[in-house]
């Protein structure tokens, strides 16, 4: 992080840009937190190596092309990517909540360090915390509620999560080992140029998002197949459960979408690898380019995050309110529309690029119409509520809590729509409150009711309900505390990333902000504590029968965990809600008549291989050492072509092995149909009131 | 649950499918290689969008139209479309089991592609002696960028057929090796397609 590092023009053959000054070694704060990361995780691979575990991390984790297994190792990074995220966070408001220059100087953090931080906050939490909990949770749920037994690329999907972990480990790595871009999130040029930034900030960014973003398209490929192909006999389209249709669409837009990133980040490095000309204007180039070819990707991209969220709302809605959906096709076309116009809006994140009263008028009025189909849904929720038995259980505070948030954000969206308020509004802090308003309300909000509400199908057993509404409490408090205060900063004239400031009068409101981002610290702490305490009591809270809430598809008519191959024998689906569906006509907690040998695809070494040969080469491209990053590069080729021409892809489960597996699963579920109706209701677990 | 409109299930009827039937893999494949020919289209049109912004932006740089040399690049443009055919006479080989007139065609669009990137190349070479280069100015790398990544596409098929004469010697024309040959053929007429675009919008836009 220091601003004092030599910028090599000239770099060395084996070290390339590499000096001793690349390391932030006087820097106290980062060599605490290096030297903390590098005792964890010398004390972690030792007490794997001492408990004889390696081969079990391999064998089951490192090399899985499951996708429950890869859905929980997605989930699990994200979280630790989150605390990093909001690390930076509260270092904002805390910078921003003593930097008024007046008073206290001008707060901790020097301008260099401060523009870092606002940068990686951005990045980290839509690529790394954002992207992989919706992909995580895709991989969880959507082979379950389509019945498949996996994605239809196993093997690509386990490499596109070895590439975001990569991605995700260079991000970590540039805290120290050089710097992280200080540009903000989206890089625009000139600001990202070779003459702005000479250092390894913005070459940090630009692989890292690169490789994940890569990973991320195969992974949209794969499930865009994967609900297509191979869903249950029987299954129409319109019969598909609504998660798996905010599923679909969304990786439709990720297929769309994430080509026009890759192209865009291509084209910088380009510009500040060989000296081309794409976005300098001197030499014939277009910023203005950039800034429409990262939003044209940006904006879909937003939904691609907030689809899947609206669809656990969906699932949660109907299942906490006992009763169908209301509206599922209006919901689905809604769903659908939204898809389509996200395409039609990228300009309304620069109306002052000055494209002129028609082109902004356009952009304006098309960003107003997506509110609409966002409104049926909310509609489609309330209905479903309407004279159904609503449980509040913690899923549902959730809910509750993004009905009241999410809508407000959308509201100043609107606000933010009309392109002459926006010429008042643009680059302010209301900008920054509304997007957080939308993707805390909309997208985490969602994944933390999705998370909760799959856990017990990930694991085997519930999470402590009271400790999930206090989660959820808590959030919804401290998200409000510490963003109205954002709003009206922006009304006062406050732009975002300011390091400092000389007004006083923001003072008293920055203070509330930075109080808020504590209540949102509580939140998190109450959520770590609750895993904690999920797994220390787990075998009180064991969901014995796979469908801890009366659910009402097809992921809960399976074990929790479901057994590797997910279904003994493949659902007949008949309707919409094949689990209620079968509960309604009696034919529920059925062994299947008989078992057929099961078609799986084999673990491979080569998803984790790849993967994990990405980060030398993004390492060298960043720091110019050539040598390795064509030795690399043509170790990924290889791992490729060994994998494709020797590797063995399939294997068949005998019937023993499945009957086997089976016969524990019946008798489980026996036992959790007795116990059942003994258990606390506050424990949440309500399976014996399905109505027979 | 009066909601339900769902029919009453008929006699037998468990909630489990009574026979499972093979799932076609193959299919997947192919329908999983359309897909990326989506993106990879979407990732040329972003390429596209950016040359035609930048396309006049020749600053001190030589301009394209004093360059560009149509009879050249037409006969680029032909050994690329012949290239299509003779690996459509390649697929027939394969759907008839004939491994001699696979070969002897697969042979053929290697040759012509081969022919296609020698000659993208030597263009490159004259272009850059005459002070256009990918640097020179904003047309200029919009120009390199568009083509180049063609050319990369094209030079990755080619080492892909490669790696697919590598799985037919070893194996046979087998189900697997006949998805693969699938993708790669669409993959292959796919970039054709895109050349046609880079003709017409490059160097035809340019003459007019």
């Amino acid at each position: 992080m220091s601003s004092n590092h030599t910028i090599v023009t000239d770099p060395h053959p084996i070290l390339g840009r590499f000096t001793l000054d690349s390391i932030p070694y006087e820097d106290p704060i980062l060599l605490t937190t290096f030297m903390v990361v590098v005792i964890g995780s010398i004390g972690i691979f030792g007490a794997v190596l001492y408990f004889g575990k390696l081969k079990y991390i391999w064998d089951e984790w490192l090399t899985t092309v499951d996708h429950k297994k890869i859905g929980i190792m997605y989930v699990l990074a994200a979280i630790i990517m989150l605390l990093r995220g909001f690390s930076d966070a509260l270092l904002m408001r805390s910078q921003q909540a003593v930097a008024v220059s007046s008073e206290s100087g001008v707060g901790y953090l020097p301008p260099e360090h401060y523009d870092q931080i606002f940068t990686a906050h951005g990045v980290i939490m839509i690529f790394f915390v954002a992207m992989p909990l919706i992909i995580g949770l895709m991989n969880l749920v959507v082979p379950l509620q389509i019945g498949a037994r996996d994605v239809a690329f196993p093997f690509l999907n386990s490499l596109s999560f070895w590439l975001f972990i990569s991605a995700a480990l260079m991000i970590n790595i540039s805290l120290f080992l050089g710097e992280f871009a200080a540009t903000g999130w989206l890089a625009y040029p000139p600001l990202s140029g070779i003459e702005s930034s000479p250092w390894v900030g913005v070459d940090y960014w630009m692989w890292a998002l690169q490789i994940s973003g890569i990973g991320t398209m195969i992974s949209g490929v794969n499930f865009v197949v994967t609900i297509l192909r191979m869903r249950a006999p029987g299954m129409k389209l319109m019969q598909m459960p609504v998660f798996t249709w905010t599923a679909l669409c969304a990786n439709i837009l990720i297929a769309v979408a994430f080509p026009i990133l890759t192209v865009c980040i291509s084209l910088l490095t380009l510009d500040r690898y060989i000296d081309t000309n794409f976005f300098t204007p001197a030499g014939g180039g277009n910023q203005m380019m950039y800034v429409n070819l990262i939003w044209a990707w940006g904006h879909p991209e937003v939904y691609i995050l907030v689809l899947p969220a609206f669809g656990v709302f969906s699932e949660v809605t109907a299942t906490f309110s006992r009763k169908r959906l209301f509206g599922y096709t209006s919901l689905v076309w809604a769903t659908l529309c939204i898809t389509i116009l996200s395409f039609c809006v990228w300009l309304h994140h620069f109306f002052t690029m000055g494209g002129g009263a028609s082109v902004n008028a356009f952009f304006g009025i098309a960003t107003m119409i997506i509110s609409i189909p966002t409104g049926v849904k909310l509609f489609n929720w309330l209905f479903t509520m309407y004279k159904g038995q609503v449980e509040y259980t913690s899923t549902m505070w959730w809910t509750m809590g993004f009905y009241l948030v999410f809508t407000f954000g959308g509201l100043t969206g609107v606000m933010l729509a009309i392109p002459a308020a926006d010429y008042v509004l643009h680059n302010s802090l209301f900008l920054v409150a509304h997007f957080h308003n939308v993707i805390i309300g909309g997208v985490i909000f969602g994944l933390f009711a999705g998370i909760a509400y799959w856990f017990p199908k990930a694991t085997g057993y519930t999470m402590d309900e009271t400790l999930g509404k206090w989660a959820a409490g808590l959030w919804t408090l401290g998200f409000f505390v510490a963003f109205m205060p954002l709003y009206i900063l922006g009304f006062m004239g406050m732009t975002r990333r300011l390091n400092y400031y000389d007004n006083p009068v923001w003072n008293f409101w920055l203070l509330v902000a930075a109080g808020g981002a504590v209540i949102v610290l509580c939140a998190i702490l109450v959520q770590l504590y609750q895993i904690f305490a999920a797994i220390r009591d787990q075998d009180k809270n064991r969901d014995w029968t796979g469908d801890p809430w009366d659910g009402r598809t097809l992921e809960w008519c399976t074990s929790s965990p479901p057994p590797f191959y997910n279904f003994a024998v493949l659902p007949d689906v008949r309707d919409r809600d094949h689990l209620t569906y079968l509960k309604k006509h009696g034919l529920d907690g059925k062994p299947p008549p008989k078992y057929e040998p099961i078609h799986m695809p084999t673990n491979s070494w080569a998803g984790v291989g790849i993967g994990m040969l990405s980060l030398p080469f993004g390492l060298a491209m960043i720091w110019y050492v050539w040598w390795l990053a064509i030795i690399s590069f043509l170790a990924m080729i290889g791992c490729f072509l060994a994998w494709n021409f020797f590797a063995k892809k399939d294997y068949w489960v005998p019937v023993e092995e499945i009957e086997a597996i089976e016969k524990k699963r019946w008798e489980d579920y026996a036992l959790g149909r007795n116990y059942q109706p003994d258990v606390d209701p506050a424990q949440g677990n309500t399976s014996s009131t399905v109505s027979l | 649950m009066s909601d339900f409109i769902s029919p009453v299930p008929e006699e037998g009827y468990t909630g489990y499918v009574k026979e499972e039937h093979h799932h076609d893999m193959g299919g997947d494949t192919i329908f999983g290689f359309w897909i990326y020919i989506l993106t990879d289209c979407l990732l040329f049109a972003s390429i596209f969008a950016t040359y035609a912004v930048l396309r006049g932006n020749f600053v001190d740089a030589p301009l394209a139209i004093e360059l560009f040399e149509l009879d050249y690049v037409a006969m680029e443009t032909a050994l690329l479309l012949v290239s299509s055919f003779t690996f459509g006479v390649a697929m027939l080989g394969a759907n008839a089991g004939n491994k001699r007139q696979l070969y002897i065609w697969l042979g053929a669009t290697f040759a012509l592609g081969l022919g296609f990137l020698v000659m993208e190349v030597k263009e490159f070479i004259h272009l850059s002696h005459v002070g256009a280069t990918p640097w020179s100015a904003g047309a200029w790398s919009a120009f390199y960028g568009l083509i180049g990544t063609h050319g990369l596409h094209v030079f990755f098929g080619m080492l892909w057929l490669v790696a697919i004469v590598f799985h037919l010697r070893r194996d046979g024309i087998t189900a697997d090796n006949k998805v693969r040959l699938m993708c790669l053929s669409l993959f292959w007429h796919f970039l054709d397609i895109i050349w046609i675009c880079v003709f017409s919008v490059v160097y035809l836009m340019e003459m007019v």
